[in-house]
């Protein structure tokens, strides 16, 4: 029985198709002009047929309520098409109208994104504030860092002559050029291909940075360790499936602790068109768009993570660029072509931050007190919203 | 200074040292610090009233000192040791009858004279002491606690022996001691009972009039140290705090979760419900002072110091009237102000009833008038729908 009707229904269709067909040949032929009379008659049969559909619809007709789904995808074409044409138009004479006036054109308008939309913080820092240009009150130039170094600090905290608050808070000697980075790289336990060649990548991005193999060593344990041996960053990334997707970095001796959650991780295998391997210079730091109070604080750690004095000679640079909470990080060679002109090469590893949360002192996750903590369903969702 | 000490309504002390003064019903925060001599040492710990009448904020530092601002001068008037900056930094400061009351960290529970330079009174409380409180009612009865230093009272009076020491759980079924951890205390108004929060989640009500020691309630709250509590004015329930920025109501009689109050995004140090008002005030190491509503649990105030804030001193008038001639003066503007509005009143007032209008109308300008009839039409439109509903 089965047999029989499925051939049935397929027969159906294919009439149904036989007939549409039909018709659309004789739609075709009636411009022709062949079988004039004949057309003519079909035309007013059909017509009627179509056109009562236009002004039948009622004024708050939606596409989506066409029950023909054939029908409703070309509607839905046609109303895209029209919207892109009337689009395209609007553009075209407005670019007429610009071309027309010349230098007198009015600027171009810029286009609302979320973050040029951002919801004002209170926390941003202010140029002339008291209570955070301190070291500026009291005459003190902020560093002496060399060129470069200060530079990267205009540009990381273009508003910031060091706080009293930043001036006096853990990081303060490094910044204060009493101690030098020294850095360890450990991993979540028994890592896997691919977190060990991150760790491995990322210790010729730090210099003076040791990758060490976990053992199942607690972290509490692991610190005092690292203290007496005078390292001053720990750095231990977490592994989920085989891919990389935490990083905790707890500066020593006394904090804070920055808890991120690592994504999109680009090896430099895995990466296109990149440069041959980094040399052993200190690279120079760029901070990019660390505005708030919490984002100083996170802009100061990763700076801390590199030494004083960039060798310039190696051309290299590590970026931190934080856009819309993300901080994504870049390693690049450049070269001066001429004097106007810049190139660059990537080295890598690539990779994503997002902050999860900060805590006061060394990595404490059950008794410590967090400075910053990302409640997801707390706070307001309001999209425009930062905290870097 | 005065003028703006007067005003302030909450006084927060900061990591950094500096005193602030929050007036939040004019969103408006002072440092009453000197910028120029800012230093960590001066760390502010613990803070206080210095008297009942609440005009003077008494200031305890890491350092040791304990300065005394005058909230009507706006500056600090004295400045007296108390104990030496490695004894530990302060855990609690108090007024007592018999004197200053101080605690730090090394458990050396101190009262001070004003004449003389050395204690009056002292106490070893043990070791690691995180809080020391003041029994509001009875000003000589204190008590202390911290990490593994259970709760005692202590009768200043005969500071020989604590007047109450709590006895810890019993140990669980493996056989193991449960960790003690005391971070803050309040006594109950109207009963001996004294309420606890602790560094392992608890909540618990101590009875020291009966006979057992152990604690009569115990309630867990979240998975985090909690910091801080005080009690709700004329509510049987506390509010906590804890290191992850969470704050709750508890309710004491049966140990529930009245409600929790949102918006904190770092750990809280300092907490105060207000003496009279259904508000409690929350600050901490997102250097923000938050006030919140105890009875709608929504964000009232909230107010960016810039520095991680370590503690918290409301003070028992409301917040947002201010006490002082000030007030008065700005009174008399607003009656002054209601006096010219009256005429503009009494115009729209005359609009109001449909007869005067015609009438006015027609000695006024047309096109009032205009107005009139447009507002009659609406009217009578309106009587018609009225007329159809019927």
């Amino acid at each position: 029985m089965d047999v029989t009707q499925v051939p049935l229904k397929q027969f159906k269709g294919k009439k149904k198709n036989i007939k549409m067909n039909n018709k659309m040949q004789k739609k075709k032929r009636t411009p022709q002009g062949e079988n004039g009379n004949v057309s003519d008659v079909e035309v007013v049969e059909t017509k009627p047929v179509l056109t009562p559909l236009e002004p039948m619809l009622p004024p708050t007709f939606s596409l989506s309520e066409i029950k023909n789904k054939q029908r409703r995808h070309q509607m839905f074409m046609k109303l895209k098409q029209d919207k892109r044409k009337q689009k395209m138009q609007v553009k075209k004479t407005r670019k007429k109208e610009r071309e027309a006036l010349g230098d007198k054109a009015p600027p171009k308008e810029v286009p609302k994104t979320i973050e040029n939309q951002r919801v004002y913080d209170e926390t941003t820092v202010d140029p002339d504030d008291e209570e955070v240009n301190w070291y500026y009150l009291n005459g003190c130039s902020p560093f002496c860092l060399n060129v470069v170094l200060c530079v990267i600090y205009l540009y990381l905290n273009s508003n910031l002559q060091v706080a009293f608050d930043e001036g006096t808070d853990e990081f303060s000697s490094y910044f204060n050029k009493l101690t030098n980075p020294k850095v360890l790289i450990t991993t979540s336990d028994r890592p896997r291909g691919r977190t060990v060649r991150f760790c491995e990548q990322l210790a010729t991005v730090i210099p003076d940075a040791h990758v060490y193999y976990r053992r199942g060593l607690a972290l509490k344990r692991v610190i005092p360790q690292c203290v007496s041996r005078g390292f001053t960053y720990l750095m231990v990334i977490n592994e989920d499936r085989k891919m990389p997707n935490g990083l905790v970095l707890c500066h020593l001796p006394d904090g804070p602790t920055a808890h991120f959650k690592v994504s999109s991780v680009r090896l430099r295998k895995e990466m296109k068109r990149r440069g041959k391997e980094p040399t052993e210079h200190t690279p120079e730091v760029i901070l990019n768009n660390f505005s708030t109070r919490l984002g100083h604080g996170i802009g100061r750690m990763f700076a801390a993570l590199f030494p004083h004095d960039p060798q310039f000679v190696g051309r290299q640079v590590a970026t931190f660029h934080n856009q819309r909470d993300f901080v994504f990080f870049r390693f690049h060679r450049y070269i001066f072509k001429n004097e106007k002109r810049a190139g660059i090469q990537e080295l890598g590893p690539r990779f994503t931050l997002k902050l999860r949360s900060l805590q006061k002192g060394t990595f404490d996750s059950k008794f410590g007190e967090y400075e910053w903590v990302l409640k997801r369903h707390e706070v307001d969702a309001c999209r425009r919203k930062f905290v870097l | 200074m005065g003028e703006k000490s007067r005003l302030c309504r909450v006084w927060v002390g900061a990591e950094t040292g500096i005193l602030k003064g929050i007036s939040p019903a004019k969103k408006q925060a002072f440092n009453f610090s000197e910028t120029s001599s800012l230093s960590r040492d001066q760390e502010v710990r613990v803070l206080c009233w210095g008297d009942p009448a609440e005009t003077e904020v008494l200031v305890g530092s890491v350092n040791g000192t304990v300065r005394t601002f005058s909230t009507e001068k706006g500056v600090f008037t004295e400045t007296r040791q108390c104990g030496d900056a490695d004894q530990g930094f302060f855990t609690g400061l108090a007024v007592a009858d018999c004197g200053l009351v101080t605690c730090v960290e090394t458990g050396r529970l101190r009262v001070w004279r004003e004449e003389s330079s050395s204690p009056v009174v002292d106490i070893d409380a043990g070791k690691n002491v995180c809080r020391m409180r003041q029994n509001a009612a009875q000003k000589n009865r204190v008590a202390t606690g911290g990490k593994e230093n259970g709760l005692k009272i202590w009768d200043l009076e005969r500071p020989d022996t604590p007047v109450f020491t709590a006895k810890n759980l019993r140990d669980d079924w493996i056989g193991l001691k449960q960790p003690e951890w005391l971070r803050d205390a309040a006594f109950l108004p109207d009963s001996d009972k004294i309420v606890t929060c602790t560094g392992h989640h608890q909540v618990r009500v101590y009875d020291p009039s009966t006979p057992q020691r152990r604690p009569v309630l115990e309630v867990r709250y979240g998975e985090y140290p909690l910091t801080c509590l005080s009690l709700v004015a004329g509510a049987q329930s506390v509010v906590v705090g804890n290191t992850h920025g969470s704050l709750a109501v508890l309710d004491l009689r049966k140990g529930l979760v009245r409600g929790c109050l949102k918006g904190l995004q770092g750990g809280v140090r300092g907490l105060q419900c207000h003496p009279t008002l259904p508000l409690v005030a929350s600050c901490g190491l997102d250097r923000f002072l938050r006030i919140h509503s105890l009875e709608t649990r929504a964000l009232e105030h909230k107010v960016y110091l810039k520095s991680r804030l370590n503690c918290l001193l409301l003070s028992s008038g409301a917040l947002g009237e201010e006490v002082g001639g000030d007030v008065e003066e700005v009174k008399e503007e607003e009656d002054e102000l209601w006096q010219s509005m009256e005429k503009v009143e009494e115009k729209s007032k005359r609009k109001a009833p449909e007869e005067e209008e015609e009438e006015e109308a027609a000695v006024e300008e047309e096109e009032e008038a205009v107005e009139v009839e447009v507002t009659q039409v609406t009217n009578s439109k309106r009587k018609k729908k009225k007329k159809g509903q019927k």
